[in-house]
């Protein structure tokens, strides 16, 4: 008995940690005063100016955008690799290309972000591309560093997978491409979508990369933010957030009732 | 032989975007931390040079530059405590939720695994910015010690050490339950009974079955914490104070402040070699020794 009291107070606590700053952060969004921290009473001015600044909103388009296009194209690459790594005996230099598929894992965002920066200069001074940054090269560095993300979701999966399905399919007349898409593809699928949906959250949740490699016209929805809170706060950043919040949590209670009955 | 022209295709699309996306770009950063710095745009000289005759024109003194003034040693220094404290606050307040979510019945498991990922797919920069409400000097932490009577007056706690490394645990604690909880979960928890059987008290049974076992785990988490802290920009700028600089803000301000490429290009490549370059191989030995052993 006493340790399932231990047990319950550690998770308790440990939600109430994770949880807390979330709880207060969506309560201020709720004060009609523009000052955040004092009370004045509650209201939904800020939700009414969130969707009315223009600013946001057009940041907000543009995260979305270049998300879902980075997230695409990086599950495609992604895929590949955990597919070679996993099913290709053959790679050429394989320790390079475990090298190349797997720091951007663990090298700090700050030193990528550096690189990818000054690679676009020394490009464009060489041939004459991309004569300005923008939208074109925060796509280009998010699916550089996302690719990692997918291609380690996919490998785990492709070497818990059952490789006799794939041989006895062989075996039964198909060929190496139809196994691919009419097998392998099909089986890995959940965690193709997981890949896509993480590298997705990485690429929206970018500040770092997308700071050194914004121009002109591409301030993503982080950057907006970033300029608002950096030295102050700001209410309808809090307006932001507890939307974000709710969404989230609607997806996380559908993922798990999706998750359920998928086991039953 | 189709067979081989796919197999080639897939290898080879992922590898020509990295190495034209990633590995070059990382190749530029150490030519340039190796260039002779100058004013102009940009700032540094070509590493060849053809006018008379061909010159190779590189030079150590960007790392020389760096290495030799404790501003920058320093704040590289000050990263690697802050990772280190962060990192040890992370595991002690993850073990043992991770612990207790493995240890729970399926059902229960399920819903406490959702509640911990649901903040950490939330906005990173919106959870930091939670912490700057909280510890305002009018914020509900000061509110809440001045009505218990602990302070006669609000504490300045904002804008130091102790709130950039309150932020750091906050968002970064997700990461280090997640791959804990990866391992503890194909745990036998026939162990722990079996080690209680064998006349094992509570302490004896975590430091003697429980801890050694969970070593893979603790190892992943507290890389996928150590790593990124060190590198941190976001949260030191918007909870830390002037008390102490770190390694990411140092390289920021060396190339938008300062505009010494060299130099920023010599403390990111310096950063990569000394933090990143370990784990990297490492892994790649880790990699082909396992493959090999499967084989």
């Amino acid at each position: 008995m006493k340790s399932s009291l231990i047990k319950s107070t550690v998770i308790f606590l440990g939600l109430f940690f994770l949880y807390f700053p979330i709880l207060v952060l969506i309560f201020y969004s709720f004060n009609e005063n523009k000052r955040v921290m004092v009370w004045k009473g509650f209201s939904l001015r800020w939700y009414n100016e969130l969707f009315n600044n223009e600013q946001i909103i057009e940041a907000f388009i543009i995260s979305i955008k270049i998300a879902a296009l980075s997230a695409t194209f990086a599950t495609i690459l992604g895929v590949m690799i955990g597919y070679s790594l996993v099913r290709i005996r053959k790679i050429p230099f394989k320790s390079f290309y475990i090298f190349l598929s797997s720091t951007p894992l663990v090298l700090p965002e700050l030193i990528l972000g550096l690189s990818m920066l000054l690679f676009f200069i020394s490009l464009n001074n060489v041939i004459g591309f991309p004569s300005s940054r923008g939208q074109l090269t925060i796509f280009i560095s998010h699916v550089t560093f996302c690719i990692a993300f997918v291609a380690i979701i996919i490998q785990a999966r492709l070497t818990d997978f059952n490789k006799n399905i794939e041989e006895a399919a062989m075996d039964l007349g198909y060929n190496y491409t139809k196994v691919l898409y009419k097998i392998t593809l099909p089986i890995i699928l959940p965690s193709i979508i997981a890949g896509w949906l993480l590298a997705f959250t990485i690429s929206l949740d970018d500040l770092v990369v997308a700071s050194f490699t914004t121009g002109p016209g591409a301030n993503t929805l982080p950057i907006v933010v970033f300029s608002k809170v950096r030295l102050g706060l700001s209410p309808e950043v809090n307006a932001l957030s507890a939307i974000l919040m709710f969404a989230l949590i609607i997806i996380g209670l559908f993922y798990f009732y999706y998750n359920k009955k998928f086991k039953h | 032989m189709k067979n081989k022209l796919f197999e080639k295709y897939f290898v080879f699309s992922p590898y020509f975007w990295l190495v034209l996306f990633f590995f070059i770009p990382l190749a530029i950063i150490f030519k340039i931390s190796i260039s002779v710095s100058e004013w102009g745009m940009p700032p540094y000289q070509d590493i060849f040079l053809f006018d008379n005759g061909f010159k190779i024109n590189t030079t150590f003194e960007n790392y020389v530059y760096i290495f030799s003034d404790y501003y920058y040693i320093g704040s590289f220094v000050n990263s690697l405590i802050l990772a280190l404290i962060s990192t040890f606050f992370c595991l002690l307040i993850g073990f043992p939720l991770a612990f207790y979510i493995a240890t729970s019945n399926i059902r229960l498991r399920n819903i406490l695994l959702v509640l911990v990922v649901i903040p950490f797919w939330s906005s990173f920069l919106l959870r930091v910015y939670a912490w700057k409400i909280i510890l305002q000097n009018n914020g509900i932490l000061n509110v809440i010690l001045l009505n218990l009577g602990i302070t006669s007056e609000p504490l300045q706690l904002l804008y130091n050490q102790y709130a950039v490394i309150m932020g750091i645990v906050y968002t970064y604690l997700p990461l280090m339950i997640l791959p804990l909880y990866g391992y503890l979960n194909k745990f036998d928890l026939n162990l722990i009974e079996a080690s209680k059987d064998l006349g094992l008290n509570r302490t004896k049974t975590f430091f003697k079955v429980i801890l050694p076992l969970s070593v893979p785990g603790i190892v992943a988490g507290s890389l996928l914490v150590f790593i990124p802290v060190v590198g941190e920009f976001i949260i030191p700028e918007m909870l830390g104070g002037s008390d102490r600089l770190y390694y990411g803000k140092i390289l920021w301000e060396e190339f938008f402040v300062n505009r010494n490429w060299p130099g920023a290009s010599a403390l990111a490549f310096s950063g990569i070699i000394i933090l990143v370059l370990p784990i990297v191989i490492f892994q790649i030995l880790y990699s082909r020794w396992s493959q090999k052993n499967e084989i």
